[in-house]
């Protein structure tokens, strides 16, 4: 069992932890054993402890230490934002908040549409019982 | 006298600091026209007769006097300021009753009476709640909302919903031992045509969109897994 995700520049991050919580930043530099300089295109550089970080499998590349303009740059040519949208791990962060972020007539409307759909899941199933019987 | 004295009553001696006109005693005098008053009244200031006093009718002397002195308690003047509606409610605002006989049924709210009370509808055909005054403190405002524009409240007020004055019964001792007649509090037909008025248009706007109806003829209740701190209503 290697590693597969490496902390290094330009190694796209989640923060799960602090004030960022849930943003995706880009480490742009190491400072010591435990803390990244980190960076975000409407964020202002700082550090963060690496166990404020969960690795991505996003890597973008960047010089050292990049301007801002640069790491946007950067981010749009790696296409980060649709990358990260379209990953399991992004997705599965999406419907997140979208639960959330429901209504109580949402709520209400979402268990309508689940019997609907159960109902519906149930005919077809007992459509293939009864043709497996005969 | 001149009924021009009211308006635009300004001093004409501006404050240089708080207690220090602009102007001495004589500049003033000069300025309010004193003099003028004086000449159009041969030098001297004109008199006014003393309004007639009102004739004091003698005060009876009190049929009681206590033994010792009684304090008079404190006057309290005191007025309660005007219920704030929470700004989550506005009216059409679909909210959810949390105490009393309706619990946890979605229920429209129509206007904020003058008591500072909710007034508020089923509509009575969906879920049985009728017009209705409910507490603000016993509600959890939905951010759903029905378009109420077509409704007219304006009969409805808190004295709409007093009770009804009891007759007073005279105590006979026959009634006692009768078997109590039971007055079935029936409502009066006008009070269920005022409800049929206000929901027939509610009705109209709820079954425009979709699921509404079901929404509201359902109850709401905390199922497992709902952590109603963490709930957008």
């Amino acid at each position: 069992m290697p590693f597969k995700r490496y902390v290094e520049i330009g190694r796209v991050a989640l923060v799960n932890y602090g004030k960022e919580y849930g943003r995706l930043v880009v480490i742009v530099d190491v400072l010591d054993q435990n803390r990244a300089l980190v960076d975000a295109p409407d964020m202002v550089r700082g550090q963060m402890n690496f166990k404020r970080l969960s690795l991505t499998d996003i890597k973008i590349d960047i010089p050292r230490v990049p301007k801002k303009k640069t790491l946007i740059d950067a981010m749009e040519k790696a296409d980060v934002k649709n990358k990260w949208e379209s990953s399991s791990w992004g997705r599965k962060l999406i419907v997140q908040k979208k639960r959330a972020s429901l209504n109580d007539f949402d709520r209400f409307k979402l268990m309508l549409a689940k019997i609907k759909k159960g109902g519906l899941v149930r005919q077809e199933l007992a459509k293939l019982k009864k043709e497996n019987a005969a | 006298m001149a009924p021009k004295a009211a308006t635009g009553r300004t001093s004409r001696n501006p404050d240089l600091i708080r207690g220090v006109g602009k102007f001495s005693r004589s500049k003033m005098y000069h300025k309010r026209g004193l003099w003028a008053i004086k000449a159009k009244n041969g030098g001297v200031f004109p008199k006014h007769d003393p309004k007639p006093a009102a004739a004091e009718t003698p005060a009876k002397p009190p049929k009681f006097y206590p033994a010792d002195d009684v304090k008079k308690p404190l006057a309290n003047k005191r007025k309660h300021k005007p219920t704030k509606l929470r700004a989550s409610i506005t009216p059409g605002t679909v909210l959810i009753l949390l105490a009393g006989r309706f619990m946890g049924k979605r229920v429209v709210f129509l206007k904020q009476l003058t008591s500072g009370l909710l007034l508020v509808t089923g509509p009575f055909k969906v879920n049985g709640v009728p017009l209705r005054r409910v507490n603000q403190s016993y509600v959890i405002a939905t951010s759903t909302k029905v378009d109420i524009s077509g409704v007219d409240l304006g009969k409805f007020d808190d004295q709409y919903f007093e009770k009804e004055a009891e007759k007073k019964k005279k105590k006979g001792e026959g009634e006692f031992f009768e078997a109590e007649k039971e007055e079935k509090k029936v409502l009066p037909d006008d009070k269920k045509d005022d409800q049929k008025t206000v929901d027939a248009q509610l009705i109209k706007s709820i079954e425009a969109v979709l699921d509404l109806k079901t929404y509201l003829s359902a109850r709401f209740s905390l199922k497992s897994g709902m952590k109603p701190h963490e709930l957008v209503f």
